[in-house]
């Protein structure tokens, strides 16, 4: 998802009996439903792990910004321009959202930058692809926003207080990305022969790197089981890439366009769609850094923190010199 | 120079006459451009009709230790909820 594969620095689920007194004590708060807030005492790994999650969760929207801010200059209408703005000024409020929580941790902002930039922590793979066309946007809402919601949504139950304020929030705003994707669709979907072709290739494009955000299958995920335990991943990873399947196959349908999957179809047994073969080799070759934009992404990142750096420090001197003057007529 | 911004909690009031009720937190130089920040990240869907921001070094807790003196002894007074009281069907406004 948008925090893929966290490594929980364990390398088996603890049983009580392997636990501190605390630790126990800490695992029957989460086991009731007791929010974990950053003042209580918790598992230092249990630290360690959320801030790796809620870090490459917050990357991934700043990150986000990139791909879709690139058509705000060429927006068809000065509509759908004014509808893309608020889209991506929202990712750079849930972004802050996020590294507000991961802050209550214990990391500093910048240190939390620091690290994206250097490397150390990754944002989703899905943010790697190239936007080539408008039909690219819509498709983004729809598919990538509505993968996001379905990950969010158990979210906003996870055990860390200020992780599940902030999803809260984020879900509260993330509809109108999701509708405002499809509503792009279904306006190039009733449009010209050119403008379904164009929709279609976007779906042909995006389809799989979308299934891809969810992550590894369950098998191979040696993370998620103690992530399960403290309730900071709720559903698997084949759980929500199933339902995100189910959900969206039919709205396809409603535009008339083919999901690019010889295998996909309907299991009346089951109650679900079947679906093909995921390419994990390309996942894990986007995770390493060789996906089509990794290097541009980080890039353009680092320039525009670079860049900015002169605004963060004439603000802090001007915030300075208001203080003094303020001191010196008060004495 | 690398100096980092110094923290804000941000607390927003709706427009229904409510409290002004927290909503989360960012980094500014100086209260005015707090307040700035706040109105552009937390008030893009008419949340509220008037901002305070707090610098977080200024907010002192309680701490979650103390969680059981402090608020435990409210437990054992249910006679403080109007609900304690049965009342008759037949009494009105009460």
């Amino acid at each position: 998802m948008y925090a893929q594969m966290v490594d929980t620095g364990v390398a088996k689920v603890q049983d009580a009996a392997q636990m501190s007194a605390e630790e126990q004590a800490f695992q029957a708060r989460v086991d009731a439903d007791v929010k974990i807030e950053p003042k209580d005492w918790m598992p230092e790994a249990y630290r360690r792990t959320l801030v790796r999650q809620i870090q490459q969760h917050a990357h991934s929207e700043i990150v986000g910004m990139l791909p879709e801010g690139n058509w705000i200059t060429r927006a068809p209408t000065l509509k759908r321009k004014a509808i893309l703005m608020a889209k991506v000024q929202d990712e750079g409020g849930h972004g802050l959202y996020l590294y507000a929580a991961a802050e209550t941790l214990g990391v500093s902002r910048d240190q939390l930058v620091e690290d994206l930039h250097a490397g150390k922590v990754k944002y989703s793979s899905i943010f790697n692809y190239p936007t080539l066309t408008w039909a690219d946007i819509g498709t983004i809402g729809w598919l990538v926003d509505g993968a996001a919601i379905m990950n969010q949504i158990p979210l906003c139950r996870c055990s860390y207080g200020p992780y599940s304020r902030a999803m809260i929030r984020i879900c509260k705003e993330e509809s109108f990305h999701q509708r405002q994707g499809f509503d792009i669709m279904m306006a190039l979907c009733k449009g010209t022969a050119e403008q379904k072709a164009m929709a279609q290739d976007a779906l042909d494009r995006w389809w799989w790197p979308s299934l891809m955000m969810f992550g590894p299958p369950d098998a191979q995920s040696v993370h998620s089981a103690q992530s399960a335990r403290w309730k900071i991943k709720l559903l698997s990873n084949d759980e929500l890439r199933q339902r995100f399947v189910d959900q969206t196959v039919p709205q396809a349908d409603y535009l008339g366009l083919r999901v690019p999957d010889p295998a996909l179809e309907w299991n009346a047994s089951t109650g679900h769609y079947d679906f093909g073969a995921i390419d994990w080799d390309e996942f894990h070759q986007v995770l390493k850094g060789n996906g089509p934009c990794n290097k541009d992404r980080m890039r353009t990142r680092i320039k525009a923190w670079d860049d900015g750096r002169w605004v963060r420090e004439a603000a802090v001197a001007c915030a300075d010199k208001r203080a003094a003057r303020a001191a010196r007529q008060a004495a | 120079m690398s100096v980092e911004w110094p923290l804000w909690e941000v607390f927003i009031r709706s427009q229904h006459g409510l409290a002004h009720k927290h909503v989360g937190s960012l980094h500014a130089p100086d209260a005015e451009m707090a307040i700035r920040n706040a109105r552009d990240v937390y008030t893009r869907r008419n949340e509220g009709v008037s901002i305070w921001v707090v610098r977080s070094a200024d907010v002192h807790a309680t701490s979650p230790g103390a969680k059981e003196p402090l608020f435990e002894p409210a437990n054992d007074k249910v006679y403080r909820h109007p609900t304690f009281f049965p009342m008759p069907d037949e009494v009105k406004h009460l």
